[in-house]
Formats: C-alpha cells, structure tokens, sequence
C-alpha cells in the first residue's frame, strides 16, 4: 500500500512516499539519507535508532512510517548548529570522553537531548534513567552521564 | 621523568566530533552502484547429513540475482586448521552453519527467497558437551581432517601444556591446599554495530572488500587464498576498513559471510553486501569460547605458594577458530600471576555440536583468572592468611622472568594491591547486619605486544605536505578504543607538531603498511613506538634539509621583521654557523636552532620549510615508513614457555558488594580498579578503556550467557541477553593508574586495552563470599545460583 505522506524533518517539510510495512528509520535512513540514526536490533531494545518525535525520544526502528504524518522529528543530524558547530550536548560528549565507536551516540545523544529538553536539570538517577534504554557496549555509560551531567550543569548556571 | 608536551594531557578525539554528528560512516550506511543484498541460508540441524538442496522456487525469485550452494560453487576453506568450508556440502555440524545464500536487489527479496530454499536433512546424534563427546564410541564430528586424512576421536589436535619446576616437591611443601572446578560461559560481544561487509570485483577479477576486521593484512592474506580456491589465481584483495561499531575481538578471524559475500560478488559481477541482523550476530558469529578449568594450589605455613596445578578442558564447537588458542593466553595468568615455581597446566579442546568460538576482549585471560583468583582465595581462607596479605606474599616483582619465560620490566602489581586495599578500606570490617563484603583480584597480561604469528610487527607511513600537515598511514585498526587519539598524540609529540595538524587515514591495505592485528591490546603500544621510530627518522631529515635551507628562509624572515620594525638591531647569533643538524629542533610545528636567541624571525613555520624544500630544483617531499617489530619471542605452547611480550600489565579491582539473601541479587555498592599502565596516554580515552572493560566484565560476572539448549542459541536478542545498561552501572567506579614508566612502552606506556575486564568477575565472586560465604564457580552469578548455594550452606550448618 503506498501512500503520501509529510512531515517536519530537523525544521523543514518533506513529503514522501512509503509502503505499507516501512518504519520510520527507514525512511530516515533510506529515503532520506540520514544515515546519523543507527539500527543496533530492530527490535526496540538497544536504542541506536533513538530519534524525537514532537518532544519525545522514540525507537525508530518501531515507529511505523505512516505515524509520522504531520508529526516533527529531530534526528541527529538535526542538532547541528549554523556555522559547522556541533550542539551543546554533542560538544559535551566529544569533551568528556563518552564517544568510543560511536555506534550508540546519536540514539544516545538523542535520549539526553529529549530528557534535557524536558528537564533541564535532571539528577543522576533521572539521567541514568532516561539513557537505559540506550545500549553501550563500549563506555560503561560514566562519560556519557558526565557529559550529559555538564550541560545540565552549565543550563543551570545560566538561570 | 621526561615533560611531555601532548602526551598525559586531555585531548579530545579526533573522530569523535563526527561521531558526535552522525556523520562517521560503518558498514551499514555504505552503498555502492548496484550493490545488491546477500543473505545466507543457516542449518535448521545440530548435525545432520544433507540429502538434498532444492533452490529452484529461489532461483526464480522475481529480483533474486544468484542463488549459491557447495553444488554450484568453489570450495572455500576458512579457520586456521582448515577444517571449516564456507558452504556445507555433505554435512552440517552446528546450527550456524551455511548451506546457501542469495544476492537479491534488496534485502527484503533475499530474506524471502532464503526462505524458499528447501533442505532434506538426515539428522545424526547431536554431541553438546565436551565430556560427551570425549567418550569412546562418540560418534565422529569430523569424519576426516582438513587434509582428508581419517579421524578417530573428537579432540581438537592442538596441544597446550607447560610443567615447570617438581609439582609432587610442590605438593610435599604444601600445608594448605584448595582445589576447584570453575567454569564459564560462552558470552557475546555485542558490538553495537554488527558484522557486514561489501565485496567487489574489478574487471581484473581483483577484489575489493569494506569489511568490518581487526586484522587487514591476514584478512588479506586469507581472502587472496580465497580467490585461489575460486580458480582466480595470483589475484589480490584490497581491504577497507570503515568505522566500526565496535570490535571486541570479533573482527580477529574472517568469517564465512565474507568468503560467501565475495563467492555472491563474482558469480553476480556486482557488489554484494551482507550485513548480519541482531539474531544473526547473536546466533551466528562466534562467540567467546566457554571453558572448564580445575585448579589445585597450595601454599606453605607462611601463605607462600608452593605449586599450581591447572587442567582446562574447552568446548571446541563444530570448527576452529581463534576461540581454539584461548589456551595459549590462558597459560599466561597460570604461570605468571604471582610467583609460584612448580606448575603444571594442560588444555584438552573438544570438538561438538556447539556453535565455534573466537575471539573477545581478554581472550583466555578472564577465563583463568576466575579460576585462579577464587581459588587463590579459598586458599588464603584455608591457610588462615588475609586474601589481601596472600596476594602481597605471593605478589610478582619487577626484573623477574617468570616460569613461562616471562621477563618482567616493570611490574606495579604491589602498588595496585595496595592502592585497592586502601581505597576499599580493606581492613575496616564489614558493616554489622548487612550482608556486605570486599573481595579483590589481580591480572597480569600481554601489554607489549603479544607475539602469537611469525611476526608482531605493525608498520607506519608519514607523509609531509606543503603545509605542515602530516599524513599518517597505519595498519592498526580503530574500532573505537581510541587508537587514533593515542597515535595522533604519539606522532605530534614525537615529531613536535600539533595534533591538529597530524591526519590519520582510513585503513586500507593498497596503501597502509602491514600490521599484524588489533588485538592482545597491541595497538597504542605499536603505533605510538612505531611514531617515534617514524618522527626520529623524519625529524633527521628535516634537520639534515634544514642546514642549507633554514639560513636563507630566515634571511628572508629578518629581512621583513626589519621592514616592520625600522632600527631593530639583531642579537648577536651566527645563525649560519649554528645551523647544523644536530642543534635544529622542532615543536608545535616551528624548527629552531636550541640555545638561539628567541626572535620570532629565527623560528621557522614547518611547512615554510617544506615549501622551501619541494619548490626548488631537484625538489624534495617529505615521506618515511618504518616497520616496528617488538622485542618479544613467538612462545612454544606445546612447551608452555616464550617471552610473548615486550612488557607485561598488572592490575587489581576490588569490589564491595551487598548480597539480598531472600531474592540472590547482588548489588555492587562500589568498584576500585588500580592499573599499571606504564604511563597515561590520554587520561580521558584511558579510563573511557577501564570502565568499559569493567562493564564488560560486571556483565560477565553476573548475568551474560549466551543459551544453547541441544546447540541452538536461545536467547539471540537483547531482551533474554542482558548486557549492562546505565542503570546496572549505577555505582561509584574509583580508577587508579599506576605509572611504572616501562622501557619498552612508548614514552612508558604499556597495552591496557583488555585487563579491565580480566579479574571483575572474581574481584565480585570473592566479595560475594565474603559478605554470605557462599562461593558460585559457575559464570555468570546468577541470583538463583546465589539461592541454591544459600540453601546448601544452611543445610550443611544444620
Ligand atoms: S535499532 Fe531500534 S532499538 Fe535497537
Ligand atoms: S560508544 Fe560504542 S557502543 Fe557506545
């Protein structure tokens, strides 16, 4: 079954076209070339896919693609900054070590992303909490909280 | 001790900016022109003959493009006995093994037409366990060997021993002894990226393959042998490896959907790329190898060791690959961990209906580790002597050559046994009413190198631009342990620019130089001594250069300063004179004469001087390649003795745990790890090395295991696979780095890239006992395990 869709993607309107059974980190990925969003399972346990949809941090590999329609989705690639700079929370994980292979960092960047959006200062617990869904076999997860934990930081010191 | 300029010091990565921006490129977001999808069709059978293949309904398929099977294809043979073929012909041996596969034009087409293929199976007896298979009168899982020759039991035929010293003197000295029977798990390595690859053939029928490997060069080699097989003799292979997803030893050996991707790839002329799903990886690529290990030592009145005895038997699975040699390492710990000088160690391998193993992070190491280090303390407990005092009675020394062979540089084991004693406020009692307990273990491990080929060498290029940049081209393979970091830093420090300025190119064999492998965490110790072979030997260039060409590019630079500044009045400096090779330095990029006045004009911007040098008649750029090969001995393990490494790394964790005695959990209040790293690289990417190890390792320890039941994996996913996330990490780590300044490491450091992992699982089972007296010698520690032994001990006390 195809069918027309359309959608915010990191700000701007895209249509596209889909089939029936397609998932939204198919398009993202296939469609639209945003190969940033990883696929780790399929099966919404290890969270590499982890894009926002209207505020929310969601598994893309189960999102059905038709779902999407008028919704807005960030995807990694959308957390860049003008001027070729990485985000605040991109810059945070570059600088406190919590990138190793990299395979886990945009879905996890995107966790964090939507819990600070949320939250702007989340305690230990509600950092570890919202980034378990997201699977890391590379860093233990303590540079990734502490770098999640220094933007909280620095939102706080803001106020 | 030397000041470093970038080493030691907090740089960020270079290949974590792109990380961060989802812009670094793994297997699965590379395409090619036409690239089809393979897919590979599995045994639905532990060990049966197979009657029939039918693939016609697949060969029909609407968008199926070749449909392969051992009927229509060259043999090909993998494993380093030979003893694996990529698709099975007459027989299947194990649940993974390939029967056929399929290029279709997308993935969706491939999966449905693998589905289509239909096998006629003759099942056979299916053998499970290495014990059942041992008994005489088993039935045979290789009829013949690699060569054709007939087999008449299912021992794997490779030896691993070593004896040293008098055991039945040792034994005679003993007043304590323990023994045990230990074992552990297959586990996986869950690299977050899973396996892929994509083949290609020019028109040449030379390949080209994007593979996910640790080991480009005996991938190369192995591949070439391939296309042999396949009739494409005096063929090459050219290997790219893109970013990986992790490695953890999975990428050490190649495997058969490589040699089935290639096979899809000629017979199509089109690129094919196979890339493995989650319950492929979990069910189809190799594993850490499981072992059994029964273990005897004993120790005098004054808690000295007086012999170690140590039988391993290991479920070989249906073929063999590198999970087969986990001996070899495993001797490592039983001969080198503390100082005991009458040994015996002996490995029997047996082939089964297993799924075979491979490589993972530690290889063998924690293996034997859980083994020695519980019953280490079991025999402290028995000889009545504090486990942390045992250890430091026992503790290896600086200098020494262990029975193995080993010569010892550095050894900061003492150090670390202390620091964690002290951090985990060893000798305060356990909190009253609590069942809380401290338990510790120590490691030793290869961290200079580990000799196990021909040859350990790594090679490294480094190319000078008209800019100042430097190009580096290296054979190690970044997997995402940090290895460009360290070698980035290795390079600017060693030649004197800044790490910005230094590029690391992508892996590829056309134009990297030959490097043995990533692994037996050689990587940061071979190309940071490989940099420094490479830097002095272009920084003698440069100098040599700088004699005839630094004198008139600084002419020319006083010359403009005067301009700008009317009545400036040189020092006194013949800098004409002073330019000779042996007084030029560089650093930060700038070459000075040493002990020169500081004028600006007198300090000379190295790409200046490049340009200087290339645009000129007889013009010259810039390149050198060295081949850096460690002192280290290939060892003899049939022996049992070679000094495999160039230097050793020690560590000891501790761990506090609290035990619930009504539910079996157990919960890890805190962890301390103190490491001897020989010197600190990059703090940050260092201990970024150490906790993920230590994860790894907490996983191990308590509840991965990869499931077979009559050798079908059952848990292939991560709901029934529990690997640790944020929230089982949720506890203070407290790392400790113990710089020993070995002579060997590059500006002293020593490989660490494994020991985080090698003693948690006993640091964690020691505190266990400590805090409810239970000891589980069975990995992972299950809390049902807690709850059986909890029982018995009730029982047992009446
Ligand atoms: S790929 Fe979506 S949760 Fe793993
Ligand atoms: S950095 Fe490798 S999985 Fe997280």
């Amino acid at each position: 079954m195809k069918a027309e869709i359309s959608f915010i993607l990191n700000g701007s309107e895209v249509n596209v076209t889909i089939d029936g059974h397609l998932r939204l980190i198919d398009i993202l990925r296939n469609t639209m070339s945003l190969t940033g969003t990883k696929e780790g399972c399929g099966e919404g346990e290890c969270g590499a896919c982890t894009v926002i949809v209207d505020g929310r941090a969601v598994n893309s590999c189960l999102y059905p693609a038709h779902e999407i329609e008028g919704k807005s989705v960030t995807t990694i690639e959308g957390l860049r900054m003008p001027e070729h700079k990485l985000s605040e929370i991109q810059q945070a994980f570059v600088d406190n070590g919590a990138i190793q292979c990299g395979f886990c960092t945009p879905g996890m960047i995107m966790s964090a992303k939507a819990l600070l959006d949320s939250n702007p200062n989340p305690s230990d617990e509600e950092i570890r909490d919202a980034l378990q869904g997201n699977l890391c076999r590379c860093t233990g997860y303590v540079q990734i909280v502490e770098a999640v934990k220094s933007v909280a930081g620095q939102i706080m010191g803001k106020k | 001790m030397k000041n470093f300029h970038y080493i030691g010091k907090e740089t960020p990565r270079p290949d974590a900016p792109d990380k961060a921006a989802g812009k670094a490129l793994y297997i699965h977001d590379l395409e090619r022109p036409g690239m089809l999808y393979g897919k590979i069709k599995f045994s639905n059978h532990p060990h049966a003959r197979i009657k029939h293949i039918d693939a016609s309904k697949a060969e029909r398929l609407n968008g199926v493009r070749a449909v392969i099977t051992a009927n229509n294809s060259p043999e090909v043979r993998l494993g380093f006995l030979g003893d694996n073929v990529a698709l099975k012909k007459d027989k299947v041996r194990q649940y993974r093994d390939e029967i056929a596969a399929v290029a279709a034009i997308d993935p969706d087409t491939a999966e449905e037409a693998v589905e289509l293929i239909k096998v006629e199976y003759e099942p056979l007896p299916g053998l499970f366990s290495p014990q059942e298979a041992m008994k005489k009168g088993s039935p045979l899982i290789h009829e013949t060997d690699a060569q054709g020759r007939p087999r008449t039991d299912n021992l794997v035929p490779l030896r691993y021993r070593h004896q040293s010293g008098d055991l039945d003197a040792g034994k005679r000295a003993a007043k304590y002894v323990a023994e045990g029977e230990f074992s552990t798990p297959r586990v996986q390595q869950c690299c977050m990226g899973t396996a892929g690859c994509i083949a290609e053939f020019d028109m040449n029928s030379n390949l080209t393959i994007w593979a996910k490997t640790q080991i480009p060069f005996l991938a190369q080699r192995d591949f070439n042998r391939a296309l042999s097989d396949m009739g494409l003799r005096d063929k090459n292979t050219r290997i790219i490896v893109p970013a990986l997803g992790g490695g953890f030893g999975t990428g050490l050996d190649t495997h058969a959907y490589e040699y089935i991707a290639i096979l899809l790839a000629y017979k199509t002329g089109r690129p094919v790329k196979i890339v493995y799903a989650r319950d492929e990886e979990f069910a189809y690529l190799s594993p850490r190898q499981s072992s059994i290990t029964k273990i005897t030592q004993g120790c005098d009145q004054n808690g000295r060791l007086t012999f170690r005895e140590v039988e391993v038997l290991q479920d070989n699975g249906a073929y063999t690959s590198w999970g087969a040699t986990y001996p070899s390492v495993m001797m490592m710990p039983a001969t080198s961990l503390y100082r005991v000088s009458n040994i015996y160690f002996n490995a029997k391998l047996v082939y089964t209906n297993n799924t075979f193993c491979q490589a993972m992070r530690g290889y063998g190491n924690p293996e034997h580790t859980w083994a020695l280090e519980s019953n280490s303390d079991e025999l402290a407990r028995e000889a009545g002597v504090d486990p942390y005092e045992f250890r430091i009675i026992n503790c290896n020394k600086p200098k020494e050559t262990t029975p193995m062979g080993f010569k010892v540089s550095t050894c900061g084991l003492k150090e670390c046994l202390q620091t964690v004693a002290k951090k985990l406020d060893w000798k305060k009692q356990n909190k009253k009413g609590k069942c809380r307990g401290k338990g510790m273990a120590s490691l030793v491990h290869v961290g200079g190198g580990g000799r196990i080929y021909r040859s350990d060498a790594s090679g490294l290029i480094l190319k000078l631009d008209d800019f100042g940049n430097v190009n580096a081209y290296h054979g190690g393979v970044e997997m995402g342990q940090g290895l460009h970091s360290v070698l980035t830093l290795g390079i600017a420090e060693a030649l004197g620019v800044r790490p910005d300025k230094v590029f690391i190119n992508p892996l590829d064999t056309s134009t990297c130089p030959w490097d043995v492998g990533t692994h037996a965490s050689r990587g940061a110790f071979m190309a940071c001594n490989a940099a420094i072979l490479a830097a002095n030997k272009l920084r003698g260039k440069i100098f040599k250069l700088a004699e005839e060409l630094f004198p008139q590019e600084a002419e020319k630079n006083l010359k403009k300063y005067r301009k700008k500044n009317p009545g400036y009045k040189p020092p006194a400096f013949d800098f004409v004179k002073e330019a000779k090779k042996e007084r030029f330095d560089l650093k930060d990029g700038s070459i000075f004469i040493k002990g020169a006045p500081p004028e600006p004009w007198l300090s000379l911007d190295l790409g200046r001087l490049l340009r200087a040098i290339h645009f000129r008649t007889q013009g010259q750029m810039l390149a050198t390649e060295v081949f850096y090969d460690p002192p280290n001995e290939l060892p003899d393990f049939a022996k049992g003795f070679g000094n495999i490494s160039a230097t050793y790394a020690y560590g000891t964790q501790g761990a506090e745990v609290e035990v619930d005695t009504e539910t079996g959990e157990v919960k890890i209040l805190r962890m301390v790890a103190a490491h001897d790293v020989g010197k600190v690289l990059n703090p940050r990417a260092l201990k970024g090395q150490i906790y993920g190890a230590l994860a790894q390792g907490i996983g191990y320890a308590l509840y991965e295991e990869l499931q077979s039941e009559k050798g079908k994996i059952v848990n292939p996913n991560f709901r029934d696979y529990k690997i640790p996330t944020a929230q089982e990490m949720n506890f203070p780590i407290d790392l400790e780095f113990i710089e020993t300044n070995d002579s060997f490491g590059p500006f002293g450091a020593k490989g660490v890239a494994e020991p985080g992992l090698v003693p948690t699982a006993p640091a964690i089972a020691n505190a266990i006992y400590d805090a409810v007296g239970i000891r589980v010698r069975d990995l992972p520690i299950t809390p049902e395990k807690i709850l059986s032994a909890l029982k018995k001990l009730k029982a047992s006390k009446g």
